[in-house]
């Protein structure tokens, strides 16, 4: 493999990896979020800190 | 008599002889970096935890006749020897001792140990809250690696080896620690001023992206208000957070686990709770101790031989244009993203999205507030900063495995 052909590989896999990663756990986040909601009592705690 | 008291004279000016040679030249050269470092570090305080044991440790490293660096022979090697019955010349090698510098590199420099204890420690003291809040914003942590992609290619064009210009390219993660962890493994012999260039160019980040950012943003775009960031974060999501990106990134890029998992191990005792006392250790003690022990030895790898060349230009440089194109990259997705919001994104946001924590966050908040005094962007630029943390680590990981990929690790 010559080192454009590695060089671009790196670029196109390393960024389409980073951001697919990053999107799957603004995804687990959202899914986190909707399975355990904040609740009164979390709220409560919030404002007494 | 007199040729004794002569020749034990001469052991007390091997040193001083030495520096007025070409070789002690270099000596001398570095020295003078040493004490800029020192001065940088206490007078400028720039990244003093870092420079000054840096500085200390290439101040150590090159007086001359020292020997802090040797390389000895391990007890297995020596048991061998006795085995195998080596000649004399082999046992007087038996007899040198490792150096003090070179024990702490191979304690926690070769086996990438120490950047992984500070990791534990920027886990323990990070708050995701504020990105957990709005976990979009983790995209600007994406955008703020490509300067790692770009500059890559730049260092490949440059001439250096694969595996060299990615341990360079590493610098554009603007994260010490990474770039310590990558280049120990796949370019030791570019640690030295790969660490420093990290370092260094870390601490200059509110010079270095402020010209970028006004160059790039319009005034009605840099004085874009966004809404004020509203509780909505259960602690039960804040304490499966770590677990979760510890799991999805360890089984996506599983090369880079030790180093997601160190900050994420950190991140869950912070929230537990329950660890208060190694949660307290693992950003004091633990991290002090291991940063002490890491600037040391990464200025004992400055060498003369190993550091005054072309290439460390080169490195310098390249490490400059990696956070120029990371904050280029970071704002213009920001302006994007302002063009699909309808306006409701500042761009300024995007140049939080490094890992210079919690720097790059306070750049944004200073720019913003610069141009509107009114305009509170702190909340926001601390969850693109922490997601630049996550990003920063999360690029290095998909790095390392396409490498693996490619069996060139």
């Amino acid at each position: 493999m010559d080192k454009w052909a590695f060089g671009i590989t790196m670029m196109v896999v390393g960024i389409g990896g980073t951001f697919l990663t990053l999107a799957i756990l603004i995804w687990s986040i959202q899914l986190l979020k909707k399975l355990f909601p904040l609740s009164a009592e979390d709220g409560d705690k919030s404002k007494q800190s | 008599m007199l040729a004794e008291i002569l020749t034990g004279l001469s052991g007390l000016t091997e040193g001083v002889q030495f520096l007025f040679t070409l070789g002690g030249l270099k000596n001398v050269a570095m020295l003078l970096i040493a004490g800029v470092l020192l001065y940088l570090g206490v007078k400028k305080e720039v990244e003093p935890l870092l420079l000054v044991p840096i500085g200390f440790g290439c101040l150590l490293a090159n007086i001359p006749m020292s020997e802090l660096m040797h390389q000895g022979i391990d007890s297995g090697a020596r048991q061998v020897f006795d085995i195998i019955g080596a000649p004399d010349a082999a046992k007087a090698l038996m007899k040198e001792d490792t150096g003090f510098l070179r024990l702490l590199y191979n304690a926690g420099i070769a086996n990438e140990l120490f950047p992984l204890l500070i990791f534990i420690g920027i886990g323990a003291m990070t708050d995701f809250g504020p990105l957990l809040e709005n976990p979009r914003i983790l995209l600007f942590g994406a955008a703020g690696q490509c300067g790692i992609f770009l500059t890559l290619l730049l260092a490949l064009a440059l001439g250096f080896p694969y595996l060299q210009a990615v341990s360079i390219a590493i610098i554009g993660a603007c994260d010490g620690p990474t770039a310590i962890y990558v280049a120990a493994q796949y370019a030791p012999e570019l640690l030295g001023p790969i660490s420093v260039a990290a370092y260094s160019y870390m601490a200059l980040v509110p010079i270095i992206q402020p010209p970028i950012m006004k160059a790039l943003t319009t005034h009605k775009e840099r004085t874009t208000r966004m809404p004020k960031v509203e509780r909505s974060v259960s602690p039960n999501v804040k304490l499966a957070f770590p677990v979760v990106v510890t799991i999805v990134t360890g089984l996506i890029a599983p090369k880079g686990l030790p180093l997601m998992g160190a900050i994420m191990l950190g991140n869950f005792m912070r929230e537990a709770g329950v660890v208060a006392r190694l949660t307290k250790a693992s950003e004091n003690e633990i991290a002090n101790i291991a940063t002490l022990f890491l600037g040391i030895a990464i200025g004992a790898t400055m060498g003369a031989e190993a550091f005054l060349k072309p290439t460390t230009l080169a490195i310098f440089a390249l490490g400059f244009v990696a956070i120029c194109l990371d904050t280029v990259v970071g704002v213009l997705f920001g302006k994007l993203w302002y063009l699909l919001s309808g306006g409701k994104i500042n761009p300024l946001i995007g140049a939080a999205g490094i890992s210079a924590y919690p720097m790059a966050a306070r750049v944004v908040q200073t720019q913003g507030q610069r141009y509107d005094k009114h305009n509170f962007l702190l909340m926001h630029a601390m969850g693109a900063n922490t997601g630049g943390q996550i990003g920063s680590v999360a690029a290095a990981a998909v790095m390392l495995s396409v490498l693996k990929g490619m069996g060139l690790i």
